[in-house]
């Protein structure tokens, strides 16, 4: 293995790569999904949605999370463990805060009559939107194991290599939402 | 039906994994040397198979969860005015096309996951077992990588009768005949590979060539089927029943029988039997053209597809002879494949041994691991490339393994 390895240094990191391969599959699925959504908006009986409050209040959340995923790999790099803790506890909390706004945002709907019946922008977005949050949760989930690992003190961290394949995933997150969020309002909005 | 999606959902999760797993192997992680260009075809079609497979399964994922919304929580994506058991159901406003689309963009991409690692590893085995270099190795690449894309863009010619805008179709026509060039690029190439070649017929050159045959017979109906007015005839026909059996079922099943027999020696230890496997070739062959080449008589005569029995409607019953030694062909066939399962199974246990690391005088790097590989392959370093895997009856050699450095008065290729 030595002989790969070596030739490797110059190279993007197989784990990274791969990371950049996935999102390209995950964005496939969403073109799938919102190229549906306009199909479906050029045909009759289509009806909009208003966009609640809070998803915006859940894009300042999650920017600011982008912000401090990588102050944490900055710090990481410097070596500046206890700043490294700080700022992945940070961005954990904004992650789960994220979740937990995008669910008073689906409740908000449900209250305004916005159910699952029919096929209209709100149908939409409970599907595209519902997608995207449990990719959020699957990068929290990355992150609560980081935040334990950062503490279990018994082995030394030295590869920056997982920290940045997770920067790099949350990220795209907060990219992909940024497009849901502007798709929506730019297509499906009133 | 939910638990169909929900496996299906897993499966293309799945398969997700495994691609990813590819790509990111073939791209990052090859042994000294081996550069891009000294890849097996076999490695090549296997990375464009996973390519197509990472950017079409998320879309059709993307079709089944707005499907499991449509049949569990009372969405409208795809249902409308549909009568169940005299029935009403209160969907309204979907579209089924909307359906159609996304499974079809992910559709006609898996005709060619199915069918690249067959194109690879017939590409192989031709080379292998004609004692000559790959005819148009680059050719071979490029034409892969053109039928990738092309994959990607042709998925509406599967919906010319579904209402589709006939100008939207004209295109999809273009777009669908074009990737008859690349297919007939590796026509050509498998068959000057052959070419004056010293052609060792084992059951693994037969059913390569065998696939060879039947891609050129599919593949030319194809050109039919791609045609959207010629559709408005053929659609729904047994022509379209005849044209995919031929091109992905069998052709596919034959690269990949043509696959197991050629590396059951580097998976077990022990040979497949050649006699069965010589009886399995001839019998599946003839066998496979007696079943299919009629049915595209039957389809132009306006026969459907899909029909248990066709004796309800006069129309439609007008080969009953035909399709009586259709069946019967199937059952030989179907039964000839038991005979294939028997024999890998057997050969596993007590085929006849290997004794020599590389059986087939191959060059390629799996045939420098030791007859039963330990875990990592080899069991010291990893061997270093020097050459492309194609030099067959070179320089008054019959065959240089990738693994040899390029000599001093060595000819280039
Ligand atoms: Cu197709």
């Amino acid at each position: 293995m030595d002989i790969v390895s070596n030739q490797q240094r110059k190279k993007i990191h197989p784990h990274k790569f791969t990371m950049w391969v996935a999102i390209g599959s995950i964005v496939m699925m969403f073109a799938g999904l919102t190229s549906a959504f306009i199909v479906k908006s050029n045909q009759t009986n289509w009806v909009p949605v208003e966009i609640p409050v809070v998803f915006w209040i859940s894009t300042a959340v999650i920017i600011i999370s982008s912000l401090t995923v990588q102050l944490a790999l900055r710090s990481f790099k410097q070596r500046e463990m206890n700043q490294y803790r700080m700022f992945i506890g940070v961005t954990l909390l904004l992650g789960v805060a994220f979740v937990i706004l995008q669910w008073l945002g689906f409740q908000d709907l449900w209250a305004q009559k916005i159910t699952f019946k029919g096929a209209g922008a709100g149908q939409f977005l409970y599907v595209i939107f519902g997608l995207h949050a449990i990719h959020v949760i699957g990068g929290v989930i990355a992150l609560i194991v980081m935040f334990i690992k950062a503490f279990a003190g018994k082995t030394k961290l030295y590869s920056a290599v997982p920290i940045e394949v997770a920067a790099i995933y949350w990220h795209f997150v907060d990219a992909l939402w940024i497009y849901l969020l502007l798709f929506f309002i730019i297509i499906g909005g009133k | 039906m939910d638990l169909w999606i929900v496996s299906m959902a897993l499966f293309v999760v799945s398969s997700l994994l495994g691609g990813l797993n590819y790509i990111s192997t073939i791209l990052n992680l090859r042994t000294k040397g081996m550069s891009m260009t000294r890849l097996p075809l076999t490695i090549w079609a296997m990375f464009f198979t996973a390519v197509l497979g990472v950017l079409s399964f998320p879309v059709l994922l993307s079709g089944l969860i707005l499907l499991l919304f449509d049949r569990n929580l009372g969405t409208s994506f795809y249902l409308s005015d549909i009568v169940v058991n005299g029935e009403i159901l209160p969907n309204e406003g979907g579209s089924a096309i909307l359906f159609q689309h996304l499974f079809w963009f992910l559709g006609h991409p898996e005709v060619y996951i199915i069918l690249l690692p067959a194109m690879g590893m017939v590409s192989e085995i031709l080379s292998v077992n004609s004692r000559k270099p790959i005819f148009g190795y680059m050719a071979m690449l490029g034409s892969l990588f053109a039928i990738t894309i092309l994959a990607f863009l042709v998925w509406a010619h599967h919906m010319f009768v579904t209402g589709l805008n006939p100008f939207l179709g004209s295109i999809f026509v273009l777009l669908t005949l074009l990737i008859a060039v690349p297919s007939a690029i590796k026509v050509f190439n498998w068959l000057t590979t052959l070419w004056r070649g010293n052609i060792r017929f084992t059951p693994a050159t037969l059913f390569a060539i065998g696939f060879v045959s039947l891609f050129i017979s599919g593949g030319l109906t194809g050109i039919f089927l791609g045609n959207s007015t010629i559709d408005i005839h053929l659609h729904d026909t047994m022509f379209v029943v005849a044209h995919f059996h031929i091109v992905m079922g069998v052709a596919s099943f034959f690269g990949m029988f043509a696959g197991v027999y050629h590396w059951f020696p580097k998976m077990f230890g022990r040979y497949l039997n050649s006699t069965l496997g010589y009886i399995h070739f001839w019998v599946t062959m003839i066998g496979s053209y007696l079943i299919f080449w009629p049915m595209h008589y039957q389809g132009l005569a306006g026969i459907p597809r899909r029909y248990l029995d066709k004796r309800g409607w006069v129309s439609f019953n007008d080969f009953p002879e035909l399709d009586k030694m259709i069946t019967i062909v199937s059952i030989i066939v179907f039964a000839m494949q038991l005979m294939f399962v028997f024999n890998f199974i057997y050969s596993i246990f007590k085929g006849r041994k290997v004794t020599s690391t590389n059986p087939w005088g191959a060059n390629t790097l799996e045939w420098t691991t030791p007859i039963r590989p330990g875990h990592g392959n080899w069991p010291g370093e990893i061997p270093e490339v020097h050459r492309w895997p194609y030099d067959y009856s070179k320089d008054g050699r019959e065959f240089i393994p990738q693994t040899e450095p390029i000599g001093e008065n060595e000819s280039k290729h």
